[in-house]
């Protein structure tokens, strides 16, 4: 089965944990600005939003790379970039409508979020479960189910 | 590892930055935050200078830590010889600002001298540069954070900054990052705005690395699942915040009210957890939003509150109509109960305009309450006050007086003295409910009697947090003690000073503490640096550091004769609730606490004392 981040601000409470267990994963040191997952505040409206790549499936920035530097992990759905032959072109950046890859002047190449194949650590790390690794196909299962119950009328056929 | 091993030392008077290498040897006797702060400023200024002269230094410190994946590990301290008590000051304040510090490669900040004209200081990894501040001096902290972010075009800098308050000289200012969170106590930001500086901005992207990821990893993930499954953590903190005390606190007789002249509060119901809560009659909305997690922290027990549009305090205001750091406990004690006002909304204006303008909600509340006290019995008038009928119970006198207060102006630039030298001023110093000068946060040791030895023990004044037995005394963490008693107490009180001190160096906010014990801290401190830290080890530094603190405030011209809190408690009975006629027996509990120190019977550290800490 193929699984999606979901995520859900209601949850969040801004702690950052995500931030630094993707920087730890991808980078090997405790580093938020090197965190493929954001973590947006909206301090007059005290909402706390991650933010990452949702994993199109026909993904812009695949598209505009100039050298195939990006591929899909059959494996988990994931559109990964091969460091190896990434140019830093930074053309992937601005095809993105959503912002979610990055150019790292450290290593001179773009970031995203590649779903740690298939076991992310921001979700693992994740203390409220704001952000969970669920089926693809039932991204919508918790809002529904909420819907399914303020639509329920109670009402029981005799 | 664990430490970035380097520290930034600004002179404001020659307006220079300068790179050290971190005292390694200190670090392995101190710790970190709190405790190496403090050794650092005790090696570098006279224990007997004015704090706000340009001789005393002002230090912002993070632990190891800080900027690591351990649950809290995002604090820093700042330490100071404190304008409000003349002790040594160490305010330790969450957020997200202590963390980007790190992140930029620095354990301290070691700020001396003073500037010529306002500057702030820009610290983007390893560099760091002094700007012109004359354009932010006069701005609010809000209004501050906002200018640099925008001057600087960069919007994940984050931001430590004073108020007008702060510029002001009021004696309780604080310094406040991330728009609401503050290093509150003891005047810290007052020092700050002495010295001309104005805010300090952070961008941090080389990151923290550790001395064994893999066995940090595992420890700091066990000691979240032990924050996890605690029901004061787990529960208690995120849904109702510290202010899940308000209601324990006035059923168990200890809330201060009144300037302490009660020790129960009839409206505490009214501006509790609970009635934060609630939905609201005009506009159908709770006054608390959300509860906020500082960096790294999976307690989550900030409040974030926003106050009803027609409430009169924000009425054509909508500056004040988003959401901002809410009640905590001690303000909503300290604003509410000790004042008399039970309008939940009015404290929360206060409260923000304490967030807005950098000033301490527990000395303001119990300044203000002290200054109603004034009031009443004659000794301060109408005309004095500039107008405002300072009556116990009135919302109105508050808000406009916090106003006042946060800009020095006015009546208010009074209330910004303090409550012990406003007393003295109106000829009544028996109305200032604090010790060394620091006014009480919201526990009255007639009905907690180990708080009585904490605050008048207590190295930076009155304060709850640097032992906080109330845990064991009404909550009964690790276990329980009677709160009217006096045995034992002088034991507890010092296992909890010494614990704490090493809780607040490790970079951690000491509230896992009502989870933790160093059991659970030691193993994370252990794989982040270099040394062997054992839970005795942990124990040792703290007890060195509580020692260090002591000496400063020796030297600094303090006695045994400041041990000791006001004669209210010490004579006056609890007026009702389960302490009724009883005063706080802190003659019962001191010496045998100077001696469990290893102290004389003057509370001076003994020889063999120092010796054995190797101090």
């Amino acid at each position: 089965m193929q699984r999606s981040l979901n995520i859900d601000p209601g949850k969040c409470t801004g702690c950052r944990q995500c931030e630094m267990a993707c920087s730890y994963e991808n980078e090997g040191v405790f580093n938020p600005s090197k965190s493929r997952i954001k973590v947006f505040t909206f301090d007059a409206e005290a909402r706390f939003v991650p933010y990452t790549c949702t994993q199109c499936s026909e993904a812009w920035c695949m598209q505009a790379c100039p050298v195939d530097a990006i591929k899909v992990n059959l494996a988990t759905g994931a559109k990964e970039v091969h460091a190896d032959l990434c140019v830093g072109c930074k053309v992937c950046t601005i095809a993105c409508p959503f912002g979610t890859i990055n150019y790292n002047a450290s290593s001179g190449k773009v970031m995203k979020c590649d779903l740690c194949e298939g076991d992310p650590a921001c979700a693992k790390a994740c203390p409220t479960q704001a952000i969970t690794f669920v089926d693809s196909n039932w991204t919508g299962l918790d809002k529904m189910r909420a819907w399914a119950a303020k639509t329920d009328t109670g009402a029981r056929a005799n | 590892m664990g430490w970035a091993r380097k520290i930034l030392r600004v002179n404001l008077t020659a307006g220079t930055v300068k790179v050290e290498p971190l005292n390694m040897e200190w670090a392995q006797k101190y710790l970190g935050s709190r405790g190496l702060g403090t050794k650092y400023l005790v090696e570098e200024i006279d224990p007997k200078v004015d704090p706000l002269s340009p001789d005393n230094k002002l230090i912002f410190a993070t632990g190891p830590l800080t900027g690591t994946m351990a649950s809290t590990g995002g604090r820093y301290t700042v330490i100071t010889k404190g304008a409000l008590t003349g002790a040594i000051a160490c305010s330790n304040s969450g957020g997200f600002f202590g963390a980007e510090l790190k992140f930029a490669g620095w354990d301290m900040i070691i700020f001396e001298g003073k500037a010529p004209s306002p500057v702030f200081l820009f610290v983007e990894d390893g560099n760091a540069r002094l700007l012109p501040a004359d354009h932010l001096w006069g701005k609010s902290v809000w209004d501050t954070e906002h200018a640099i972010k925008a001057e600087l075009q960069d919007p994940l800098v984050r931001v430590s900054t004073i108020g007008v308050a702060g510029e002001k000289g009021v004696k309780y200012a604080c310094i406040v990052n991330d728009l609401h969170r503050a290093a509150g106590r003891s005047g810290v930001g007052t020092v700050m705005g002495s010295k001309n500086l104005k805010a300090v901005a952070v961008r941090g992207t080389e990151g923290v690395k550790v001395r064994d990821f893999l066995g940090f990893l595992k420890a700091s993930e066990t000691a979240k699942g032990v924050l996890a499954g605690n029901a004061v953590t787990g529960q208690g903190l995120p849904t109702y915040g510290t202010q899940v005390l308000m209601n324990v606190i006035n059923e168990t007789g200890a809330m201060p009210t009144r300037n302490h002249r009660d020790i129960q509060f009839e409206g505490a119901h009214k501006i509790s957890a609970e009635a934060m809560a609630e939905k609201r009659p005009t506009d159908g909305k709770p006054n608390l939003v959300a509860n906020q997690a500082c960096f790294g922290c999976t307690i989550a027990c900030g409040r974030v509150s926003m106050i009803d549009k027609t409430h009169y305090t924000v009425v054509n205001r909508p500056q004040y109509w988003g959401a901002s750091g809410g009640l905590e406990y001690e303000a909503a004690w300290a604003l509410g109960s000790n004042t008399g006002v039970d309008d939940l909304e009015a404290l929360t204006f206060a409260n923000f305009i304490c967030n807005e303008q950098g000033f301490d909600p527990i000395s303001f509340g119990a300044t203000v309450s002290a200054a109603m006290e004034l009031y009443e019995t004659g000794a301060l008038t109408k005309e004095q006050t500039g107008g405002i009928e300072l009556r116990f119970g009135s919302a109105e006198a508050l808000t406009q007086i916090a106003e006042l207060t946060g800009k020095g102006e006015g009546f208010g630039a009074e209330i910004g003295l303090g409550s012990k030298r406003l007393c003295e001023k109106y000829g009544h110093p028996e109305f200032h409910m604090g010790v060394k000068g620091q006014e009480f946060p919201a526990y009255d040791s007639r009905g907690i009697q180990g708080m009585g030895l904490t605050y008048a023990t207590s190295n930076r004044g009155a304060c709850h947090l640097r032992s906080y037995t109330v845990a064991s005394e009404v909550l009964g963490i690790p276990e329980k003690t009677d709160p009217l008693a006096t045995d034992g107490k002088a034991g507890l009180v010092k296992a909890f000073q010494d614990a704490t001190a090493a809780f607040d160096s490790a970079g951690i906010c000491i509230f896992t503490s009502f989870a933790w014990t160093l059991q659970d801290v030691a193993p994370q401190v252990d794989a982040a640096i270099e040394g062997g830290w054992s839970v005795d080890r942990m124990v040792e530094t703290g007890e060195r550091i509580w020692n260090l603190e002591r000496q400063f405030n020796l030297a600094a011209g303090f006695t045994a004769a400041d041990d000791t809190l006001p004669k209210r408690l010490l004579s006056e009975p609890a007026t009702s609730g389960p302490a009724k006629g009883r005063v706080n027996d802190l003659a019962k509990m001191l010496p045998e606490y100077y001696d469990i120190r290893g102290w004389t019977t003057d509370g001076v550290p003994t020889n063999e004392t120092l010796a054995r800490l190797a101090l």
